[in-house]
């Protein structure tokens, strides 16, 4: 028998987080990784697999040390399991959905997204190997992929690295970079989305 | 082992990230739209506890585990890289709905197909590093 507290704590988290707790745990990761001696920057794991996989050999950007971050490895390789377990033990009572807004959903579905019973899932339907081998599903997984790879690197981070750790720190470099990730998600959603949805 | 308090941190960013929806496509498409505060909530908190804590660190002095002062390095002055590089990685969050971590977390979650996001993110690494010298920076 499981104990009844056990049960409530799993019911308690399996809710969906609202964003006051999401955010200030964010910046606590970057916390504890601050005090464990590494900075927080998801996007660097990139190029230390190119590294581990001998681009070290072929071009200098990737002569790096790449054990030295086996940290970070660690850390998407922690986010694998986290996903795992968020979505097998600690899905919402109401399922693997998303709860956007209204506004979004009417959005969706003139831009033709079909939903059944008024819910929007957590993952579109194009996020299969099926849909990969189609010329919508190909450019956003793998142009997508290509994007994100070669601009994080160019702007030297992510989300986590600039929007997060660069901002807190008040670095101006990082809030520049995210003027440019939203401009650039602007222009993508408001401007290139009308030709691919 | 010293190194699983690692894979015990990425497991909560795996978490708080898929908890709080934030590897939703259609969380950043709405983002994107303006159409809810969630997102901008969850980076707006993340900053401004953030913006508390390295305070806190800078003004105590605190140290990390190995006993030396924790200095955060500031980033290289410049605007074409970040803003050009951000630019570019923006289009890439928006259209495939998923950042670095993200993709990780998905990956985790069954969405094998990411292992192909994950290869093209690598190329565009790649990519990035043949062409360097020849960006503005």
């Amino acid at each position: 028998m499981t104990p009844q507290f056990l049960i409530d704590f799993k019911d308690f988290i399996s809710q969906p987080w609202p964003w006051w707790v999401a955010g200030p745990l964010l910046s606590l990761i970057m916390f504890v990784l601050l005090w464990f001696g590494h900075e927080f920057g998801i996007s660097e794991n990139f190029r230390l697999m190119c590294a581990a996989d001998g681009a070290d050999e072929l071009n200098e950007f990737f002569k790096i040390n790449w054990q030295s971050g086996i940290w970070n490895l660690l850390v998407a390789l922690g986010a694998v399991f986290g996903g795992y377990l968020a979505s097998h033990y600690f899905l919402s009572p109401d399922g693997n959905v998303a709860h956007v807004s209204a506004a979004t959903m009417t959005c969706l579905q003139d831009a033709n997204f079909q939903f059944s019973e008024g819910k929007v899932p957590l993952v579109p339907h194009f996020y299969s190997w099926e849909y990969l081998f189609t010329w919508r599903g190909l450019l956003i997984i793998a142009g997508g992929g290509f994007l994100v790879g070669f601009g994080a690197r160019y702007a030297g981070g992510c989300t986590s690295g600039h929007a997060i750790s660069g901002l807190s720190a008040l670095q101006l470099p990082s809030l520049i970079a995210v003027v440019g990730f939203f401009l650039g998600g602007l222009f993508m959603t408001h401007l290139l989305f009308p030709f691919i949805f | 082992m010293k190194q699983s308090r690692y894979i015990l941190i990425g497991i909560l960013l795996g978490m708080v990230l898929y908890k709080s929806e934030a590897v939703s496509w259609f969380r950043i498409y709405e983002m994107f739209h303006f159409q809810s505060f969630h997102m901008y909530g969850i980076i707006g908190s993340a900053v401004l506890t953030g913006i508390v804590l390295v305070q806190l660190i800078r003004q105590r002095h605190l140290k990390n585990l190995e006993g030396e002062e924790i200095v955060i390095k500031d980033k290289n002055k410049s605007v074409p890289r970040y803003l050009l590089g951000g630019f570019i990685f923006g289009m890439g969050w928006a259209l495939a709905g998923a950042c670095p971590a993200p993709m990780f977390i998905l990956l985790g979650s069954g969405y094998t197909v990411f292992v192909v996001y994950l290869v093209m993110a690598m190329t565009g690494t790649y990519v990035y590093g043949l062409l360097r010298k020849r960006l503005p920076q």
